[in-house]
């Protein structure tokens, strides 16, 4: 166990070593970081003496472990749009981003297991055939297309809900602030919660719905069947456990595509989480902004990646973790 | 009055635009703790023939009509709810390949306890004390630790032990073990036999051991059913079936033993393969690998009759008999 | 086989229709009305230049004047434009044949590329085995614990900052084709080396290694053509994949410019006024953006259950 973490962890400090590098290569080649410092007025003199104080002029591994050792204690450079800290103005943005992810992933989890199990168990109902139908239309359409539907359905058509931004946010500590607190709170974060789940639960639904199809027709469900065990504990015990196993492993990799669309759907509700701040930074060329970004983002999927990976050892007896160390 | 008593039970499959019939009118009787081997190659009905006795036949199969009387009632008429109180309780049904069998999720004890716990009314405690006195009756070492073990932690022929538990566990009246060590190493398979023998010996269980090793037949049962492409072909007391077979082709799998030929000599095959269940030939199903057969054979179907001390169903059943004995008195 | 294929191929195709595979697509009407209605929408866009009564390419004919006509059927519409104009004034109609091709062009390239290096990465880490498989299979998986579309957005993002819109929309649809492609590799190169390590424990792997043949004849020859039914069935899957990337890339305005519209960016241009009721500029293009990767998706999941091919899984 503890040398399967030992191994986890080393891949993950590779991972986040390669993303540093991404990060200090972008950091190197774009835009001048002069120029935001002293504008365009300064004597080429000046500048040299700029640059060689800042150490832009040292070899690039000399630079490159400068911006390492800063990017470890919490420096990615200082934003040249908000004048403060990159890593502050994302820590800013982070929560509304994580309770959007929070608001669709209730929703997937919530719904795409009953659904799925339902449609494996009855694959010949009426509403399994219409929940399937439904959901492979779900799958075809855009993340940013279903967020403008939504819109202009039940903004602008129907005035039910309102199409931008957080609404009243309550104060719960540091930068955190929730939607969760009000019912305005509720009503901003519901379509936008919405339509970030809404291509993700169509997956999940027929991922779970394969799955579980499949694991009813293994041997040890017909055995558990011949041992006279109730249908209830068929499906949730013995079928669900083994269907869940799969979907963990790639609800992992799913979260790596869901931070994605938080940027599809925060632009199209002009949502002031991280992925908005990424597009504005882009905009604006906002070079330590947008390493930030990239690399509090590659944290987050590597820590999540790990974690999934782990709980995946850990609920799956068949995984030897001491094995898998060695 | 017989344990079970199945009559001209005959079960479907549903295909793409047809029906294919699987078992064709079987029916035969099993006495309390009796032993019954149900022999044939593989696509002869027998698992078919298991399954449809617990009610398990899977899509796209289905019992199309006959009866499978147990203890007096119509197991083909039962519903879910009724069956799933004899499942496991006074039917249980050893698999065939134990790596399989048992859900690799959940620990030898969760297996053991809800199968306790799904037709009795006992504490964890007591079903885990049931459990281990039954691990300890097939020789399982140190049982207790044994219920906190996964399948995957243990070899295959623990495995089956832990099955045949499992079999055990609700004191059946019928015990249903399909191919039960074919998938085995061979130096264990005999073990298996054995403790299966002695355990539906000693509680007085009855057996109906699906396999198509005669050899194995001989040794565990009382009776016999010979099929094949779903049909009874030869029924009897193994003994008999063993030493004196009717059927050609149940002469001819006997003869097809290693034991029947001489040391270099080529074993003797029955010539053909048997035919899948989409394309069984008219008349006889076997006419078209029979040495024996005439023209009305590959027209008309025979019959089950009384011959000597078995039931057999051959048209050509006395000349074949006369032929034998004309060549013994040669 | 090469001679083979290109000697019998009139047979073939009664040989394919008259196989499994045909038998269930003749019982499969929602197979059917998908293909069908696929065909028209490719054929359709690739004529564009022939079909669509202007070029929204050429700014001479364009008119500002023109802009936010509704279609047709709308009070205040326009008879030369029959789906109305957008609010450069460019005809719908055109502009969505135009953007319709591009994105189905970008989504089969991408795939195509995606397609090369997936099954010649996956023949290689099946075929040789040890390090380099296990070192590839790990940059696959985590390859893909990166979503495809973060890492577009991210290197498109970088791009365009580096490189300058002007120049950046000049090449849009090579850097969109490079990074989709690049981005999804290892969803072929698992299929394949799954294949590739289960065909290669059977015999006549090790009798073409018996009789000589060198392992690039052997994988392409013998192992690749029986990996050819996932092939199929992601490649579908992958398209339409490719295609949702695409007009989510474009939409973020990471993708296609406004003067070259696919269809993802003429969702994005008309979003600024479907508050203002000009609702066609971003509803029509969806409908047909959704009705494409509808139908590829429906063809994907017949072909799954037709062909039944053993897919990797996690």
């Amino acid at each position: 166990m503890f040398a399967y973490l030992v191994k986890r962890v080393f891949q993950a400090i590779a991972v986040m070593f390669v993303i540093s590098l991404i990060g200090f290569a972008i950091q190197d080649n774009l835009g001048d970081p002069l120029r935001e410092l002293v504008g365009q007025s300064v004597s080429e003199e000046v500048r040299q003496e700029l640059r060689d104080e800042l150490g832009l002029n040292d070899s690039f591994v000399t630079q490159y472990l400068r911006f390492a050792g800063n990017a470890l204690q919490g420096d990615l450079g200082t934003s040249y749009f908000f004048k403060e800290p990159a890593l502050d103005v994302i820590l800013k943005k982070l929560p509304a981003t994580m309770e959007l992810v929070f608001g669709a992933t209730i929703i997937i989890v919530g719904l795409s297991i009953p659904v799925g199990v339902y449609t494996a168990i009855y694959p010949n109902t009426i509403l399994s055939r219409l929940v399937m139908g439904i959901s492979i239309i779900g799958i075809s359409v855009p993340v940013f297309l279903t967020a403008i539907l939504m819109i202009f359905v039940f903004s602008v058509e129907y005035g039910w809900f309102p199409s931008y931004g957080r609404g009243d946010v309550v104060h719960v500590f540091g930068p955190w602030e929730t939607n969760f607190a009000t019912v305005d709170g509720w009503m901003h974060i519901l379509l936008p919660s919405i339509a970030l789940a809404s291509i993700m639960l169509p997956l999940f639904v027929r991922l779970i719905r394969a799955e579980m199809m499949e694991v009813l027709q293994s041997e040890y469900v017909k055995y558990a069947k011949a041992k006279g065990i109730r249908p209830w504990r068929i499906y949730f015990v013995h079928a669900l456990k083994n269907t869940l196993l799969p979907v963990i492993t790639v609800g992992g990799v799913q979260i790596g595509t869901m931070v994605a669309y938080t940027i599809l759907t925060e632009t199209v509700f002009q949502w002031p989480g991280m992925g908005f701040m990424f597009l504005e930074a882009v905009n604006r060329v906002d070079t330590p902004l947008i390493v930030a970004y990239l690399i509090v983002v590659g944290f987050i999927f590597v820590v999540t990646n790990t974690i999934v990976d782990l709980i995946y050892g850990l609920v799956n007896p068949t995984v030897n973790l001491a094995r898998m160390g060695a | 009055m017989s344990l079970l008593s199945v009559r001209d039970l005959s079960v479907k499959f549903a295909m793409r635009d047809n029906t294919v019939t699987a078992l064709n009118q079987i029916s035969f009787d099993l006495a309390k703790g009796e032993r019954l081997g149900i022999v044939g190659e593989s696509g002869a009905g027998k698992s078919i023939t298991g399954f449809a006795l617990m009610n398990l036949l899977s899509r796209p199969g289905f019992v199309d009509s006959g009866k499978i009387l147990f203890q007096g009632d119509d197991i083909a008429q039962m519903s879910d709810a009724q069956m799933r109180r004899i499942r496991g309780n006074q039917m249980a049904m050893i698999f065939q390949d134990p790596m399989v069998t048992l859900n690799p999720v959940l620990t030898i004890g969760q297996q053991m306890v809800e199968t306790l716990m799904a037709h009795r009314k006992l504490s964890k405690s007591e079903a885990e004390q049931i459990a281990i006195v039954k691990l300890r009756e097939v020789y399982i070492p140190s049982p207790a630790e044994r219920l906190n073990q996964y399948p995957h932690e243990l070899s295959g022929g623990m495995r089956q032990r832990i099955i045949i538990a499992i079999a055990l566990l609700l004191d059946p009246q019928l015990i249903i073990a399909d191919e039960p060590t074919t998938a085995l190493d061979v130096t264990i398979q005999a073990d298996i036999m054995e403790l299966l023998l002695e355990l539906c010996e000693t509680n007085k269980v009855g057996l109906i051991l699906i396999t198509h090793d005669l050899g194995v037949v001989s040794q565990m049962t009382e009776r016999t059913l010979v099929m094949y492409a779903g049909r009874i072909i030869e029924a009897g007391r193994t003994r008999e079936i063993i030493n004196d077979p009717q059927h050609p082709y149940t002469q001819g799998l006997i003869n097809a033993l290693p034991q029947q030929t001489a040391p270099g000599q080529r074993l003797k095959q029955i010539p053909g393969n048997m035919p899948s269940l989409t394309a069984i030939p008219n008349g006889c199903p076997f006419s078209p690998r029979c040495e024996y057969v005439q023209d009305h054979c590959r027209t008309e179907a025979p019959k089950t009759v009384q011959y000597t001390h078995v039931e057999v169903a051959c048209h050509e059943v006395h000349r074949l008999h006369s032929d034998k004995a004309e060549e013994m008195n040669r | 086989m090469s001679s083979l294929s290109t000697n019998s191929e009139p047979s073939r195709w009664s040989q394919i229709w008259n196989s499994n595979i045909g038998y269930s697509f003749r019982k499969n009407p929602v197979a059917i009305v998908s293909l069908v209605i696929f065909l028209v929408i490719a054929v359709m866009s690739f004529c564009a230049p022939l079909i669509a009564p202007f070029d929204p390419y050429d700014p001479g004919q364009i008119d500002i004047m023109n802009s936010e006509y509704p279609p047709l059927w709308v009070d205040g519409a326009d008879a030369q434009f029959m789906l109305g104009t957008d609010d450069q004034g460019r005809d719908l109609w055109s502009t969505i044949l135009y953007g319709t091709r591009l994105s189905l062009l970008i989504g089969i390239c991408a795939v195509g590329l995606q397609a090369i290096l997936g099954i010649s990465i996956g023949l290689i880490a099946g075929y040789v085995g040890g390090r380099i498989d296990s070192l590839l299979m790990r940059m696959a998986d985590i390859q893909l614990s990166f979503s495809t579309l973060m890492v577009a957005i991210i290197f498109l993002a970088v791009t365009q900052a580096m490189f300058g819109s002007e120049t950046f929309n000049q090449y849009a649809i090579y850097f969109l084709i490079a990074v989709i492609g690049v981005a999804e590799w290892p969803q072929y190169a698992r299929t394949v080396r799954a294949t590739v390590l289960a065909e290669k424990k059977k015999e006549y792997v090790d009798s073409a290694r018996v009789l000589g043949f060198g392992p690039m004849r052997i994988m392409v020859r013998h192992i690749l053509p029986n990996s050819l039914s996932p092939i199929f069935v992601i490649s579908t899957v992958q398209v339409a994949n490719a295609i949702i990337s695409e007009a989510s890339l474009s939409f973020l305005g990471l993708g296609m410019p406004p003067s070259q519209p696919s269809l993802g960016s003429l969702i994005s241009s008309g979003f600024d006024y479907i508050f203002s009721g000009s609702w066609w500029i971003t509803a029509i293009p969806g409908i047909v953006l959704v009705v494409l990767v509808l139908v590829i998706n429906l063809l994907g999941d017949w072909l799954r259950d037709a062909l039944n091919p053993k897919l990797y899984k996690g």
